[in-house]
């Protein structure tokens, strides 16, 4: 529940702060929710805040999870 | 957009409504609850009801924190902001939310509150430092994914030593709500539950193992966008095909078992439960939403300004509460769609662009025609 | 003795009450600040109105529109320019010639002169370019804290050829639905500048004057039935209030929508959704379904339609709904907009 996008982190700032980048929109949000964000991650960003950082590996493995079950075979047997 | 416009492709949401019309039973007809009102929005939205086969059905949750507000507690943030004369701080969501006396925070404001709208709780803290001369309230509602925003906003207060920021917090916790639906008296048949996607990312997969455990309802945390969605309904069909009843969780990339930990310390360094607390549709629930805890109470607006709730019913048509616990569809209230619209709201359920009625009304009504 | 008027201190000086009051301040500030820099031969006259030719064959025009934009200075142009857009994209929409504007100033007791001549040189530019020039206005000043700074209102006067009707009323079921370009543009500029949003994005707000586009698709030969730009509101507004009017439904795909990634990435920070962002420099255009790739081919050989496109088409709907496929596969009602578009949490 809650909007909250991903978005990268493009620069550290003082105190917790951070500047995220969504498709080359800017903002700057704060950090203190989450541990060891680097430059480059992507975190999950909710009224400001980062909430948790995005697993880039576990994201791919959903795709292809997807890409897969579209070109399953349809056959009667799939049960 | 990365990790948003892939989890939105057409070609992949073709293919899992495929396997979801090959894995449904054509005998069977499957109800599944999506809780979360950040869902509700985003099947709505994007249609996705039109890529699922006739016999699977989504039945509306309560989780949209705007929508199980009582009028109760606009009504308390109200009279602080027209009697008590604060700078009454409240996210988008809640300002069309209709009170007593016809008012909502909207039409407080323009009768001569200063009510105004954040995006975020350290704005609040902001305005709080930029006017040392007023006193400001943060009207802080929202499930688990906010409540840890509004715990850094009342530490950052403290530290800087605000002696003119304070809290009205009516935060509320999902498992208690989603027990109310499971223990509801009413039978309604839901065969599984779609799990919430940023709350979990905060309290983990967990908590949601009870209701797998002992109601024998399988739940599926899927992520934010439509694809999620769409394999979230297909993980829960072949559950309930198999005879399962488990937890399982689509968004792996940014959900796990125990969740933020650090998120959830804070939120418990500055909050504790309140005994009971009233929810809109649900009735009152034990354990289910938070006050501040005593060490805070200095930044608790309740006890600043002595500001208690009192309870107020909904209109008596309004079907609300029903439409939140899965009972009826906003077709069947009365006033859906001629007294109560998005314009002129009646229930709280057609403020919020997550509410039942509203996410019906603006995006789906041309199927009643 | 010889008459010596000190220059207006441009630098350091403030709107005055006086600036209002009809006396020798007020029309200090009109000549310099104001008929100087518009610059045409009606303010110079500084007389109560302009006197101006009847325009020959043909009917009139008129539109007005009120400016109470916030910020007054933003990406891509300012409350001046925009009030000059504006109205002229009234006017021109109408299928008239746009041929005169009047500007009434509402003043703040304290504005900044400065930023006053800021303001009026932007207006003075864009009616030049436009070849629509301010012939007449009025200066009023309110007590500090009654007003935004400024507010404008702007009116037009255009001639609409003998022969030619555009109106909303005229969408009839198999149209060909256009845009002229990305969606939502000045909303997110204005939002970008906006305080407790602060996001940066180079989104720069669409203000334009239409009527050379508008001028190149009438001619083209297309039918056109219906010509408006979408402005608060955003698109979504614009397609009921035809639909309404011409007591049809539509079907619009939303693949086909132009948006500029990176409004589209501010409007997911906050919730909102394109359609219903404010656009001050795009057109709608339903024309007959045969002349829809005509008026694309035209529409995109003019630098403020290059990014124009067929978005949906017209039907029966006794409903008058706006449809919309998804990009997902799904289908949704693109509804009016309800209230104000308020930025979500949830």
């Amino acid at each position: 529940m809650c909007l909250a996008i991903p978005a990268q982190v493009v620069e550290l700032r003082e105190g917790d702060n951070a500047v995220v980048d969504l498709a080359g929109v800017r903002k700057e949000i704060s950090l203190a929710l989450v541990d060891r964000v680097a430059v480059g991650d992507y975190v999950i960003v909710h009224v400001g805040y980062a909430l948790n950082k995005l697993d880039p590996e576990e994201a791919a493995k959903t795709l292809a999870l997807f890409a897969e079950i579209g070109q399953l075979d349809a056959s009667p047997t799939v049960h | 957009m990365k990790y948003i416009d892939e989890f939105r492709d057409g070609a992949l949401a073709q293919g899992l409504s495929e396997a979801i019309r090959r894995e449904a039973k054509p005998e069977r007809h499957y109800h599944f609850m999506e809780f979360c009102g950040g869902h509700t929005h985003a099947i709505s939205r994007y249609g996705v009801t039109d890529l699922l086969p006739g016999n699977v059905e989504m039945i509306h949750g309560p989780g949209c924190p705007v929508c199980v507000l009582p009028i109760g507690r606009v009504d308390q943030a109200i009279r602080l902001a027209l009697e008590n004369d604060v700078i009454l701080c409240a996210y988008g969501d809640c300002l069309r939310v209709p009170a007593s006396g016809g008012l909502s925070l909207l039409r407080a404001k323009a009768t001569g509150g200063d009510i105004r709208m954040v995006y975020s709780s350290a704005d609040a803290v902001e305005l709080a430092r930029k006017h040392p001369d007023r006193q400001v309230v943060f009207f802080a509602i929202g499930f688990e994914t906010t409540t840890p925003p509004t715990a850094v906003a009342i530490k950052q207060a403290a530290a800087l030593g605000l002696k003119n920021f304070s809290v009205l917090c009516c935060h509320v916790l999902t498992p208690p709500a989603m027990m109310a639906i499971l223990n509801a008296p009413e039978r309604i048949a839901i065969e599984g539950f779609v799990g919430p996607a940023h709350v979990s990312t905060v309290i983990g997969s967990r908590p949601y193992e009870p209701f797998a455990q002992q109601y024998g309802k399988p739940v599926v945390i899927a992520g934010f966008e439509p694809l999620d969605v769409l394999q979230a309904i297909r993980m829960l069909i072949r559950q309930v095909n198999d005879g399962r009843a488990e937890v399982e969780n689509e968004f792996t990339r940014a959900v796990d078992r125990d969740g933020n930990r650090k998120a959830q310390a804070l939120v418990d360094e500055v909050f504790e439960l309140r005994e009971t607390f009233e929810w809109r549709g649900l009735g009152v629930l034990p354990h289910s939403a938070l006050r501040l805890r005593p060490a805070f109470a200095e930044f608790d607006a309740e006890l600043r300004f002595a500001s208690e709730y009192q309870a107020v019913d909904d209109h008596k048509s309004c079907e609300c509460a029903a439409i939140l616990r899965g009972l009826k569809r906003p077709v069947e209230c009365k006033l859906f769609g001629n007294v109560c619209t998005p314009e002129n709201p009646v229930g709280s359920c057609m403020v919020s662009s997550e509410g039942a009625c509203a996410a019906h009304y603006t995006y789906g009504r041309y199927r009643d025609a | 003795m010889r008459d010596y008027t000190r220059p207006l201190d441009l630098k350091n000086g403030r709107v005055e009450m006086a600036h209002g009051a009809g006396g020798r301040a007020m029309a200090h500030l009109i000549e310099e600040l104001f008929a100087r820099r518009l610059g045409n031969e009606w303010l110079a006259q500084g007389d109560d109105g302009a006197v101006l030719p009847a325009p020959g064959e043909g009917r009139l025009v008129m539109a007005t529109d009120s400016h109470v934009v916030s910020p007054l200075f933003f990406p891509g142009g300012d409350i001046g320019c925009l009030s000059v857009h504006g109205t002229i994209n009234d006017v021109a929409v109408m299928g008239a010639k746009p041929l005169w504007l009047s500007a009434a100033f509402i003043l703040e007791e304290g504005f900044p002169l400065i930023d006053l001549a800021r303001i009026v040189d932007s207006m003075a530019l864009a009616a030049r370019q436009a070849g629509v020039p301010v012939v007449t206005g009025d200066t009023k000043v309110v007590e500090r804290g009654n007003g935004d700074g400024v507010f404008i209102t702007t009116t037009g006067v255009g001639l609409l050829p003998v022969g030619r009707e555009l109106s909303g009323r005229w969408a009839q079921p198999g149209d060909a639905i256009l845009v002229s370009g990305t969606l939502g543009d000045h909303g997110m500029a204005i939002m970008a500048g906006r305080d407790n949003l602060g996001f940066e994005s180079p989104i720069v707000s669409d203000t334009a004057a239409l009527h050379g586009l508008i001028d190149a698709l009438l001619e083209c030969g297309a039918d056109i039935h219906v010509l408006r730009d979408p402005t608060r509101g955003g698109l979504a507004t614009t397609l009921n209030e035809i639909a309404r009017q011409s007591s049809v439904g539509m079907m619009i795909q939303e693949k086909a929508l132009p948006i500029n990634p990176l409004v589209a990435a501010a409007c997911e920070f906050l919730g909102l959704d394109p359609l219903y962002v404010a656009n001050e420099g795009k057109l709608v255009a339903i024309c007959a379904q045969n002349d829809a790739e005509m008026l694309l081919v035209t529409m995109r050989k003019h630098p403020l339609g290059a990014d124009g496109a067929i978005i949906g088409s017209v039907h029966e709907d006794p409903h008058h709904f706006v449809q919309m496929a998804t990009a997902l596969g799904g289908k949704r009602i693109v509804d009016w907009l309800t209230g104000d578009q308020l930025p979500r949490i949830c």
